[in-house]
């Protein structure tokens, strides 16, 4: 009986982790399914799914090696998850200005009060030390329709935080 | 008329250019109700192109007319089409009745001119701008043997992290 596990490891990045890594998964008869994968901070981060016959145990001491002699720390949960469940975003938000605190929870409370469900998020700080500069760019599905989330960020906007709002339409031909 | 099978990646015909129609018959209009009515079915479709059902002749159609608020030409069965003139560029998601289960954004004109025949051999010309602009962009691509896939920029950096020339 096959499961799905999800599978987060962490370390200092350095060069052939995905490699080392999801050679070993596939070399233990392990399928690898969606995945994020990206350096944060100057550490490599991987959110993988992985379909495996084994216990979580047995898929935990396939990945050991790996994760060891990488630096990499490893958790792993099986988890109830399926492939072909993509949703298609209906809106996409883009925030940057000066870095403060509480930038993320002022912006995302106020998207979640307005109906958004929030599907991907990525945000980096540019700039320099002296001048940080926040960057947030989020796709999501505005249950309430996309009026709701443009008067969301127009209220964002007058608190002197630079966003903007555009609908996703997509394009099926 | 009838519903045609759609091919899907990674089906390698896909790939494949397709030749210019010198025939303007019945057959052609039949098969172009066929092509249409198979966009119809899809999910979502608003353009199709000859290729995606197997059949390697430039032939696309898109209709756009059914979104609220977009400039559109209503049905445009395009014969031969050929982009003349464009300008702007604008990211946008797109996806693909022979990707399923796949949405991805791409960098497309804003606005293109094009010339092309209609299904009795006459000359046509049309401009186009947005969300019609880039459809017919997708479809002329699948003529060529283009994939959107083909075409896919980063999420992450579109918009951002432009590189700073001194």
């Amino acid at each position: 009986m096959r499961h799905w596990y999800m599978l987060t490891l962490v370390g200092e990045d350095r060069p052939g982790i995905v490699a080392a890594l999801s050679r070993a998964i596939y070399e233990g008869g392990g399928n690898l399914g969606e995945a994020s994968m990206m350096r944060l901070g100057g550490n490599f981060t991987i959110m993988m799914m992985v379909d495996f016959s084994g216990s979580r145990s047995a898929l935990a001491s396939l990945v050991a090696p790996v994760a060891e002699s990488m630096g990499l720390h490893c958790h792993i949960d099986r988890i109830e998850g399926h492939l072909h469940e993509h949703r298609l975003p209906d809106v996409r938000i883009t925030v940057f200005g000066a870095d403060r605190a509480g930038i993320v929870a002022r912006v995302t409370t106020a998207l979640s009060e307005a109906g958004l469900n929030i599907l991907e998020l990525e945000s980096d700080v540019a700039g320099s030390e002296d001048e940080p500069v926040y960057i947030m760019h989020i796709e999501g599905h505005a249950r309430e329709g996309y009026d709701s989330v443009r008067a969301a960020v127009e209220v964002i906007n007058e608190e002197g935080i630079e966003a903007s709002i555009e609908p996703v339409d997509t394009m099926i031909g | 008329m009838a519903i045609l099978d759609i091919l899907k990646v990674p089906d390698p015909r896909l790939k494949q250019v397709s030749e210019p129609v010198s025939r303007f018959d019945d057959e052609l209009r039949r098969f172009a109700a066929d092509l249409e009515e198979t966009m119809r079915a899809g999910p979502g479709g608003v353009g199709i192109a000859a290729p995606q059902v197997g059949r390697f002749q430039r032939i696309v159609i898109v209709d756009v007319s059914s979104r609220p608020n977009t400039p559109n030409h209503g049905l445009m069965v395009l014969v031969n089409p050929e982009i003349t003139a464009w300008e702007g560029l604008k990211v946008g998601r797109e996806g693909c009745l022979s990707v399923p289960d796949y949405t991805g954004n791409v960098i497309r004109a804003t606005r293109i001119e094009l010339t092309a025949r209609d299904l009795d051999g006459n000359p046509v010309e049309y401009e186009c701008v947005d969300f019609e602009a880039r459809a017919v962009q997708h479809e002329i691509d699948h003529l060529d043997g283009l994939l959107f896939l083909d075409r896919l920029v980063s999420k992450r950096n579109d918009l951002f992290r432009r590189k700073r020339y001194k």
